[in-house]
C-alpha cells in the first residue's frame, strides 16, 4: 500500500489515495483532505460528513448519495453544490473512508 | 542526479484521488430511452444516475414508449410483465421457469409489477418519478422526441417539469456530439 504524507502525518492509502484506515481520521485531517481537493469546508459541509462518520461505523460501509440525501434531508442537488462532479466519492474522500459500493 | 534541490516536504506532494479528470475531457452520455416497462426503465435510470455521481454529462432522450416515463399520467403506473421473458423465475428461485401462457392471466401483470416494484424499494431505489427528479436536480438533461410526441398528440403540458423541450432527433444528433450512446 502506498502512502502520503499530509499534514506531517504520513498514512497509508489505497491506489487511488483514499484513506485505508478510516480510524487515521480526525476533523483536523478531513478539513486538510477537503482542501486538497478544492474544497473549504463550511457548516454545511460538515452535517453530511459527521453523517457518513456515524452511518460508516454503525453499518460498516460507506454510504451512498442516495442514502446521505435520505437519511440527513439534505437534497442531492445541494450536495453536487458542496462536493461538486462526484459528490460521493468526494464525501467519502473527505471523510476518509472507502468509495461507496451501492448502484444508487 | 546531483542536481535536485531538496524540496520541502508539504501538502502539495501529497497522493491525492484525480477526481476531476473525466469532467475536464469532457465525457458525454447520451442514453435512448424507448420503453415503457418498468424493468426497461431502470437501467437507463441506474447509469445516467451513475454518470452523473461521476461528473459525466447525461442526456436522457425518450421516444416511443418512453414516453410513458416522462408523461405525467403514467411514469408513476409502469408496469413489469414477463410475457416474453423466458428467463423470468420466481424471487430467489433460480432454476425455477414461470409458465410463458400464465403471464397472460388476469391480474398476473399487476402481481408481477408489485413484486418488482416491493424488490426494488427494498434496496433503497427511487421510483420511476422521484428517480427522474434527482437525475435533473443532479445535472442531467431530459429531452422528448418530437415525432413521438406529434404520434402521440402529447405536449409539453403533459410531460413532467424536469423535461426540457421536445426536440428532433437531429436537435438530439447535435446535442450529443462526441457523446458515448446507449439505446434501451
Amino acid at each position: 500500500m502506498p502512502t502520503t504524507t499530509i499534514s506531517g502525518r504520513t498514512l497509508e492509502v489505497n491506489e487511488e489515495g483514499f484513506l485505508v484506515h478510516p480510524e487515521d481520521w480526525t476533523e483536523d485531517l478531513g478539513v486538510e483532505l477537503a482542501r486538497l481537493i478544492g474544497i473549504e469546508m463550511t457548516e454545511a459541509h460538515w452535517e453530511p460528513i459527521r453523517f457518513l462518520r456515524t452511518d460508516h461505523a454503525a453499518m460498516g460501509e460507506t454510504p451512498t448519495l442516495r442514502r446521505v440525501s435520505t437519511q440527513t434531508g439534505i437534497d442531492v442537488k445541494t450536495l453536487f453544490g458542496l462536493f461538486p462532479k462526484k459528490p460521493a466519492k468526494k464525501m467519502a474522500y473527505v471523510a476518509g473512508l472507502p468509495k461507496p459500493k451501492g448502484c444508487v | 542526479m546531483t542536481t535536485d534541490v531538496p524540496t520541502r516536504v508539504d501538502e502539495e506532494t501529497s497522493f491525492v484521488p484525480s477526481f476531476d479528470d473525466e469532467a475536464e475531457s469532457g465525457r458525454k452520455l447520451a442514453i435512448i430511452c424507448s420503453k415503457g416497462n418498468l424493468d426497461m426503465a431502470y437501467p437507463a435510470l441506474i447509469l445516467g444516475n451513475a454518470a452523473l455521481g461521476e461528473g459525466i454529462e447525461v442526456h436522457l432522450f425518450f421516444t416511443f414508449w418512453g414516453f410513458d416515463m416522462i408523461n405525467k399520467k403514467t411514469q408513476g403506473d409502469l408496469q413489469f410483465s414477463y410475457l416474453g421473458n423466458t428467463a423470468m423465475h420466481p424471487p430467489g428461485m433460480f432454476g425455477v421457469h414461470m409458465p410463458q401462457g400464465m403471464a397472460g392471466l388476469p391480474g398476473m401483470t399487476a402481481a408481477t409489477t408489485k413484486m418488482m416494484k416491493k424488490q426494488i424499494a427494498d434496496l433503497d431505489v427511487p421510483e420511476v418519478p422521484e428517480f427522474l427528479e434527482i437525475i435533473h436536480a443532479s445535472g442531467g438533461h431530459l429531452w422528448a422526441c418530437r415525432m413521438s410526441a406529434d404520434m402521440m398528440k402529447l405536449h409539453e403540458e403533459d410531460l413532467i417539469d424536469e423535461v426540457e423541450g421536445i426536440i428532433s432527433a437531429s436537435d438530439f444528433m447535435e446535442l450529443t456530439d462526441g457523446a458515448q450512446l446507449l439505446f434501451i
